[in-house]
């Protein structure tokens, strides 16, 4: 038995994770990447900054700035702790928060591109057909967008897989919990257990492979749209 | 080619009178100001004519509700979409606007069908006035409804866009030079749609164009715009006579005159066509049309000469007995622009002030016109 128990139960933890994560990036990534796209509010600049961040920020410091303000005496920390939640770090919830922080411009980027590239005509064009704002984004925009979301989805998912910094700051390292693929990998490690790190190891070089190989022959396929 | 034209009466509006369309814009923006007080006729095709620039497109986002002015009033036969001394403001998408973009804006993940059906699908069945067939129909598009617009020709996508905004039931028909984008060929291909559209539909169109061909075949009403301002805004042909605006259309003034085929020589190919009311005949160079048929023709003011008597050996086949109205300076010395009257309708002449002296032209002048050239609109 290559993988063990511990193994499969990070594997399932962190594509739970990992799916959690894309759906919340998407209904919160959908309005962000919309009003990037659209505004023209001195704003967008630093807001689109700010998303950009955990491109450029090494997720330990993601993860330090998480744990401090989830802590008890954290911003959100004190707001759980006032609802009756306690404190999110060391939690499933924890590590879900702080995934959607870490891969947020995996999701708004694509999504920001795919809207900008539709362009101002296809709306005007639903307008004067009657369709009121909401009514164009889902029948219009959606469908054309509908590449963008595929990418964004893609990658977001895939990179909260990747994720390890920011789960060991705040997540830590419990079984069940927040124990996912890449810190178990770490555990193998750390007690020389190479051959468990191997498989583990192997089979994320292995999705990563399939998901990138998809998305590129997903682009290649798009071009029919041109 | 020939493309004749159905003309049905419309009513033309006297000059300054009440139109059924009233319309106030003033868009302001860093490199541009329009500022424009409309009124329209409630029916035919008014013609936004202009260079680029000179803000036609403007003015029809503003018609639309696509552009908010900072001030504006826009009422369209008795309903009042936009006044801003009021903060009225209705939005593109409940404005019963039909609107033709410049390069037709499919939905590109939409077959022709389902785009036809986007607009249709949004007007209650009891408002619908036109059934997908009849457009499909009109502007004979049937063969393409199973297609993607990205497989279609851009005259075949500009059909689809007509034929979508008219499924929405408009009041009022908005064309953004939809022939501009289009080479020749496909120009063709679209007009006689369009000149159906003029002759089937009881809806106020406007057409915005910098094609003064196409202005002259389409519009019954012409407004100019320059630099963001109205220079004229009147009955089509009344405007391209007015003695203070010569060169409407710039190269050289030109006439534009209805008639009715009355026969064809084969012979000598050549058409006769008839003004109507005065019995008065013009002869030209074309293939035959059924009589009956009406055309609308144009006649250079550089193609007609005056005359005191009617000459008896001339090669120009068209003489027309015709009164001066009142005639005005061109900018170079040597040519002056004779205003005629010919039956109902009113030419133009150039020629030079050397003959206008000799002949001593007087108003109220009774003499005869020689036209040496009449074309058939959109014949080019």
């Amino acid at each position: 038995m290559p993988l063990t128990e511990a193994d499969f139960a990070a594997v399932l933890l962190t594509l739970e994770l990992a799916a959690l994560t894309t759906v919340l990036l998407l209904l919160i990534g959908t309005p962000i990447a919309w009003w990037l796209a659209r505004t023209g509010s001195r704003w967008k600049q630093p807001i689109g900054a700010i998303v950009a961040l955990p491109l450029v920020l090494p997720p330990t410091v993601i993860g330090f700035y998480l744990l401090v303000s989830m802590g008890p005496h954290g911003v959100i920390g004190q707001l759980t702790q006032s609802l009756g939640l306690g404190t999110l770090t060391f939690t499933f919830t924890g590590l879900l928060i702080g995934s959607v922080f870490y891969s947020l411009p995996f999701v708004v980027q694509p999504l920001q591109n795919a809207f900008e590239a539709i362009g101002r005509a296809p709306l005007e064009a639903a307008a004067t057909l009657r369709a009121g704002p909401w009514d164009a984004f889902f029948t219009v925009v959606l469908p054309l967008a509908k590449p963008g979301f595929v990418t964004a989805a893609i990658l977001g998912f895939a990179h909260t897989v990747g994720e390890f910094g920011v789960v060991l700051m705040i997540g830590g390292n419990i079984p069940g919990k927040t124990q996912v693929a890449s810190v178990q990998i770490y555990n193998h490690v750390e007690t020389m257990n190479y051959a468990q790190a191997h498989w583990l190891a192997g089979g994320m070089v292995l999705f990563s492979f399939i998901v990138l190989l998809a998305l590129y022959s997903g682009r290649s396929s798009q071009r029919v749209w041109q | 080619m020939i493309w004749p034209l159905q003309r049905r009466n419309v009513p033309t509006p006297t000059l300054g009178g009440a139109g059924e369309i009233q319309a106030r814009f003033k868009v302001e923006h860093a490199d541009f100001t329009l500022d424009v007080d409309l009124n329209l006729p409630g029916r035919g095709v008014s013609a936004l004519f202009g260079h680029s620039g000179s803000g036609k497109t403007s003015c029809l986002r503003c018609f639309a509700g696509l552009d908010r002015p900072s001030e504006g009033y826009l009422q369209v036969n008795g309903e009042v979409w936009q006044d801003s001394a009021q903060g009225l403001f209705v939005p593109a998408h409940k404005r019963a606007v039909g609107y033709v973009f410049q390069g037709a804006n499919l939905f590109a993940h939409l077959s022709v069908r389902r785009n036809l059906e986007y607009g249709l699908k949004r007007i209650p069945a009891a408002q619908r006035r036109i059934a997908l067939e009849q457009a499909v129909e009109l502007l004979g598009i049937g063969h393409l409804l199973q297609r993607l617009p990205g497989k279609l020709s851009g005259g075949e996508q500009q059909r689809v866009g007509i034929a979508r905004a008219l499924l929405t039931s408009p009041r009022m028909l908005l064309l953004d030079e939809p022939l501009a984008a289009l080479d020749l060929k496909r120009k063709q291909e679209v007009l006689p749609y369009l000149e159906r559209l003029h002759s089937e539909l009881q809806m106020p169109i406007i057409y915005v164009s910098h094609s003064p061909d196409e202005v002259a075949r389409l519009a019954d009403h012409l407004v100019l715009l320059e630099d963001g301002k109205v220079s004229a805004s009147g009955p089509l042909k009344e405007t391209l006579l007015r003695a203070d605006l010569p060169f409407v259309f710039e190269e050289d003034a030109e006439a534009v005159v209805d008639a009715q085929v009355t026969a064809h020589d084969p012979a000598y190919g050549l058409l006769a066509v008839q003004l109507p009311g005065s019995g008065i005949s013009l002869q030209l160079p074309h293939g035959p049309l059924p009589p009956g048929q009406s055309v609308r023709v144009k006649i250079k003011a550089r193609d007609v000469s005056l005359s005191l008597q009617q000459a008896q050996h001339s090669s120009v086949l068209n003489l027309l007995p015709a009164r001066v109205v009142d005639w005005i300076n061109v900018a170079e010395q040597a040519h002056v622009l004779v205003r005629v009257q010919v039956g109902r309708e009113q030419l133009m002449a150039r020629i030079t002030r050397y003959s206008f002296d000799r002949l001593n032209i007087q108003r109220e002048q009774s003499l005869w016109a020689q036209v040496k050239s009449v074309s058939l609109l959109g014949a080019s």
